[in-house]
């Protein structure tokens, strides 16, 4: 059987997530036979693969960069997972929502520095006028809420889907966590 | 006056006078009800489980949050189970696919009307509305989330209000006006646009009639009102006095 091939990637949030898949612990090495880890902050590869069978996206869409990473996410991707609070509801990175973008930009790179205040604007993804969650820009298959979800709940799902299964994910996890 | 209010200006039930018995059936079993008891109370006497977000014990019925909806059979609209009074012979059905996916659509208007950030919510872990998302099986909503930019009264020496996370149960209003008599906290607007308020909209810190019981903290189910001083899921709040709520209010009107 060949391996499950798995891309994480981290959009506008706080790498929370991914610890928590960490926490999954010797449960991982143990998947190890099954799974590869194709793309994502944990591996070396430069460039979003094709043909993934499970993509875990963990974060909001936040800027522009983060709209292009998600749809080619789902193009590549066979199962695409809105991983933790961020993709499923927005979370704290919407906290900004209330304001316009180039107040949080002033308030973050000009009010609030000591010296040098200047708003980047080189190089630097461009932020959307507001943090919107994955599943408004794409199709998502299986939605783990979670700040983060707990590692059982990513074990659980990950089992389940090497199983061929999409997952119940009811009563695992909850917002917030 | 509504019919939620007239029902809870009903005399004490402990005051003697003939009162029919109906029997009908809950979810296949048969019930035995006194004729001015709810669906919803018939239900819990049976131990029978429907969902509610502003119903608390020991307060009148408002109607509002409609998360008790329940099918009565050969009836096309759904009627909240807090709200509506057995009949005799009816079959009331308390949790069906249609049931369960209003219930949930419900629950996903209330959680994309206001800024529930869980993660960073006093209530975090102790809210009723956070329970009801895991209990009603909800993962995410379907609809656009509204983000709508809220303030925060924070005037008050011990208090503090976050609209945010209001969900309009209306619990503080039901139990500062009948349990405190102070009637501190109302409503003001209408529809999506509803805030609740302190005295005419002012300040609850410099509110003449707010005696500080916190009797409003203690009885809201989100972290909207809470003490000041709790951080991240520190805010558990303290019901152990609402079994006498029930009896003060009888007490109260006989």
């Amino acid at each position: 059987m060949s391996k499950m091939r798995i891309a994480t990637t981290w959009l506008d949030g706080c790498s929370g997530c991914h610890m928590s898949l960490l926490d999954l612990d010797d449960r991982l090495a143990d998947m190890a036979q099954q799974i590869e880890i194709v793309y994502g902050p944990l591996v070396d590869a430069l460039e979003f693969p094709e043909a993934v069978d499970v993509a875990l996206v963990e974060g909001a869409v936040s800027s522009d960069a983060d709209v292009k990473k998600v749809r080619l996410i789902r193009e590549r991707s066979k199962i695409l997972v809105s991983f933790g609070d961020c993709a499923v509801t927005s979370n704290v990175p919407a906290m900004r929502n209330e304001f316009r973008v180039q107040e949080v930009l002033q308030r973050g790179y000009e009010e609030n520095v000591s010296c040098h205040g200047q708003i980047p604007g080189v190089g630097v993804p461009a932020l959307m006028p507001q943090v919107r969650p994955v599943h408004e820009y794409v199709e998502v298959d299986v939605f783990l809420p979670g700040c983060p979800p707990p590692a059982d709940a990513i074990f659980f799902l990950l089992s389940e889907l090497l199983q061929g299964r999409i997952p119940d994910l009811t009563g695992k996890s909850r917002f917030g966590a | 006056m509504t019919a939620a209010d007239a029902f809870s200006r009903k005399k004490s039930n402990t005051e003697a006078r003939s009162v029919r018995i109906l029997t009908f059936k809950i979810d296949d079993r048969d019930v035995s009800a006194r004729e001015d008891e709810t669906i919803l109370a018939v239900a819990r006497q049976n131990n029978i489980y429907i969902p509610t977000l502003c119903h608390l014990d020991g307060l009148s019925e408002r109607g509002a949050c409609r998360l008790c909806i329940v099918e009565i059979k050969g009836s096309p609209k759904l009627v909240p189970a807090c709200v509506t009074r057995g009949r005799e012979g009816i079959e009331v059905i308390t949790n069906s696919e249609r049931i369960a996916d209003y219930r949930r659509k419900i629950l996903e208007l209330i959680f994309t009307e206001r800024n529930h950030v869980c993660s960073v919510c006093v209530s975090n872990g102790h809210c009723e509305l956070q329970q009801l998302a895991v209990n009603l099986g909800m993962t995410h909503v379907h609809y656009d989330y509204l983000y709508p930019r809220l303030a925060i009264d924070a005037s008050h020496e011990r208090f503090s209000l976050d609209h945010d996370r209001c969900v309009l149960c209306l619990r503080c209003v039901r139990v500062c006006d009948e349990i405190e008599g102070a009637h501190t906290w109302d409503v003001m607007k209408r529809g999506i646009n509803s805030r609740v308020i302190t005295d005419l909209n002012q300040p609850w810190g410099s509110s003449s009639t707010c005696t500080g019981c916190g009797k409003c903290v203690q009885v809201c189910p989100t972290g909207a009102l809470s003490e000041k001083g709790k951080s991240v899921a520190e805010m558990v709040k303290r019901r152990q006095f609402l079994p006498y709520l029930q009896l003060m209010r009888g007490v109260d009107r006989e």
